[in-house]
């Protein structure tokens, strides 16, 4: 029990039946502003810290399950599994990685596909999850998002997806660099079938994933204060030796310079999406 | 000439060093040393031989950087004729780190793009060491669909240690560059035929390397993250990049093995700055070979094989 636990008992037994059974740790603190919240709020609110309006971190599933309107979701592609082709082994073997990612977050990789209807507009729906070794694009990404794409063609829908992501997974080497040809040639389909992408970027999107079908949205749109580029500022650092802008690669910062279109708080992507799509798919507005 | 022999490459260098230092005593005195001259010659052949038939991944990788090895402009002269370099992504500035322009294979027009490297410390810093700005990659794709235009083959011929990650290119879109040239090549409708000729580092590389056909050099480099890159990060310390460089398979043999590569063309012995020339003739003879295979398919069988290509990357 954690201090907190012990300060506010009362609080937790009104809650639950079973104090026994109350998952640790029901409470976390905002990375940003360091204010102590109370989990199942910060849920509801869609993990955005309502002290300071910091974005904090949602699973690829919850974002989706959260974003689509709650009837007729229908996942897509769930069967695909990654394979160790490489065998390879740094400190750990990727096998082990796997399976540890996989068991903390019940995801067999780090991306999830569904179908269903925003704001009752059709749409396809995929999702990077951060925890899934830092999000990064393997064979089963890079195939799940041409599933994805193939999906919308055949039944002409448009697609969204939610970008987080470290970059290509290293472990998978040379295939996991292929996968940013292979959904990359995926979205020029959308184009050629005219249908519309948009691509949401979540903080942090990096490297393989930021230089492919993160950035080729028909609308590029970011959350607010995202951390998006290409090269981590780490990196950049050591190159130039120099200190970097203030406010350098962040939603805003990308916004400023061309690279999205809009940047949208997580409490108005449904609407604001709902509404391009309407547009972009001659739907006629909403009532 | 100064080989620039590498540290595994030391006991070569040592036969060498020998075997110039009996051609000035040869000149000096009135010895026949010729027999003993040629006895040492054989020598060094067998043992470069050796050395070479057993590189591990990293010494590759140190070739694949060696500062003789030939350039994308060295090609340029060697392996086409007629070259015309035309400049600029027509938006903002012409990025030295990728040249390219119209040139012949063999009289047939043809739109080559590379990035390229320097040899003095003033060309390096000019061509930024190969690392391409995003208007390099523009430059690129314009050339492409040019070439596209005029139904002339696109020839890329890679090599850069990646994309150039500073603060300039990131405010310019740096990532954007990259993936947009990805989408376009993928459906671009004139042949494309790339080869790895030194470091093929990363989304730098890929991002003139998608195509019809994708040749490596025996000792060239194909990958995700430099092995330094990829040993910092898994293993803690850059000191362990040849394990790194071992675990990704960065080698053409190895990649394609892996099925990720198409044809894999000999260096000559010691690598291809030993012989410039002979190493240019071979990339000739791959190319026309290249170009003479996708010549018989029609735009849409070219278009679908290309996208089919790239659907079975990484399929189980």
């Amino acid at each position: 029990m954690s201090w907190l636990d012990k300060l506010v008992p009362s609080l937790i037994r009104s809650d639950r039946q079973q104090p026994s059974s109350v998952p640790e740790g029901l409470w976390s603190k905002c990375p940003k502003c360091g204010s102590t919240l109370y989990k199942p709020e910060l849920e509801r609110n869609l993990e955005v810290c309502p002290k300071c309006d910091h974005h904090l971190r949602l699973s690829g599933r919850k974002r989706i399950i959260s974003f689509l309107d709650p009837e007729q979701q229908t996942e897509i592609a769930a069967e695909v599994e990654p394979v160790d082709r490489l065998k390879f082994r740094d400190s750990k073997k990727y096998k082990d990685r796997l399976t540890q990612a996989q068991k903390h977050s019940s995801e067999k990789d780090a991306l999830c596909v569904m179908r269903g209807t925003v704001e009752s507009v059709p749409v396809v729906v995929a999702a990077f999850d951060f925890d899934f070794m830092a999000g990064s694009m393997g064979a089963v990404v890079g195939e799940k998002f041409v599933r994805a794409v193939n999906h919308c063609i055949e039944n002409q829908l448009p697609l969204v997806c939610f970008a987080t992501s470290g970059g290509a997974r290293m472990q998978e080497a040379l295939f996991s660099l292929m996968q940013m040809a292979k959904t990359s040639a995926a979205i020029e389909r959308m184009h050629e079938a005219g249908l519309p992408y948009v691509s949401v970027l979540i903080d942090p999107c990096f490297g393989g994933v930021s230089a492919s079908l993160a950035m080729l949205g028909d609308l590029n749109i970011a959350e607010p204060n995202a951390l998006i580029g290409f090269a981590g500022p780490r990196v950049i650092e050591q190159t130039v030796r120099e200190k970097l802008p203030e406010g350098f690669q962040r939603s805003e910062f990308l916004l400023e310079h061309g690279a999205v279109d809009q940047v949208v708080h997580r409490h108005y992507l449904r609407p604001t999406l709902a509404r391009h799509l309407r547009k972009l798919m001659q739907l006629p507005m909403a009532v | 000439m100064n080989m620039n022999f590498l540290d595994f490459e030391r006991p070569i260098a040592e036969l060498e060093d020998k075997i110039n230092e009996l051609r000035s005593v040869g000149d000096d005195h009135n010895l026949d040393i010729a027999g003993e001259i040629e006895r040492l010659q054989q020598q060094s052949q067998k043992l470069t031989n050796n050395i070479f038939a057993n590189l591990t991944p990293w010494q590759v990788s140190q070739l694949s950087r060696h500062p003789n090895r030939p350039y994308t402009l060295d090609y340029l002269e060697q392996t086409f004729e007629d070259f015309d370099e035309l400049h600029g992504d027509r938006h903002f500035a012409d990025d030295a780190a990728i040249v390219g322009g119209t040139a012949r294979l063999d009289g047939r027009p043809v739109m080559v793009i590379g990035q390229q490297k320097g040899r003095k410390v003033a060309e390096k810093v000019k061509r930024n060491f190969g690392m391409p700005r995003p208007e390099g990659y523009r430059k690129a794709l314009r050339l492409m669909q040019m070439a596209e235009r005029f139904r002339i083959p696109v020839i890329t011929l890679i090599d850069t240690p990646g994309a150039y990650p500073g603060i300039d290119a990131e405010e310019r879109g740096q990532s954007e560059a990259i993936a947009f040239n990805l989408l376009k090549m993928s459906s671009l409708k004139t042949p494309i035929i790339s080869t790895v000729i030194g470091e093929g580092g990363s989304g730098g590389a890929l991002a003139i390397g998608v195509g019809d056909q994708v040749n490596m050099l025996q000792y060239s480099t194909y990958s995700v993250i430099s092995p330094e890159g990829c040993a910092s990060i898994l293993w803690k310390t850059a000191e362990k990049a040849s394990e790194a460089a071992a675990a990704m398979g960065i080698t053409a043999a190895r990649l394609h093995e892996l099925g990720l590569v198409d044809s894999v063309l000999t260096e000559p012995l010691g690598g291809a700055h030993r012989d410039p020339g002979l190493m240019a003739m071979t990339l000739k003879q791959q190319l026309l070979q290249n170009l003479d295979q996708l010549d018989s398919m029609s735009q849409s069988e070219l278009l679908d094989r290309r996208y089919q290509r790239l659907m079975q990357y990484g399929v189980a």
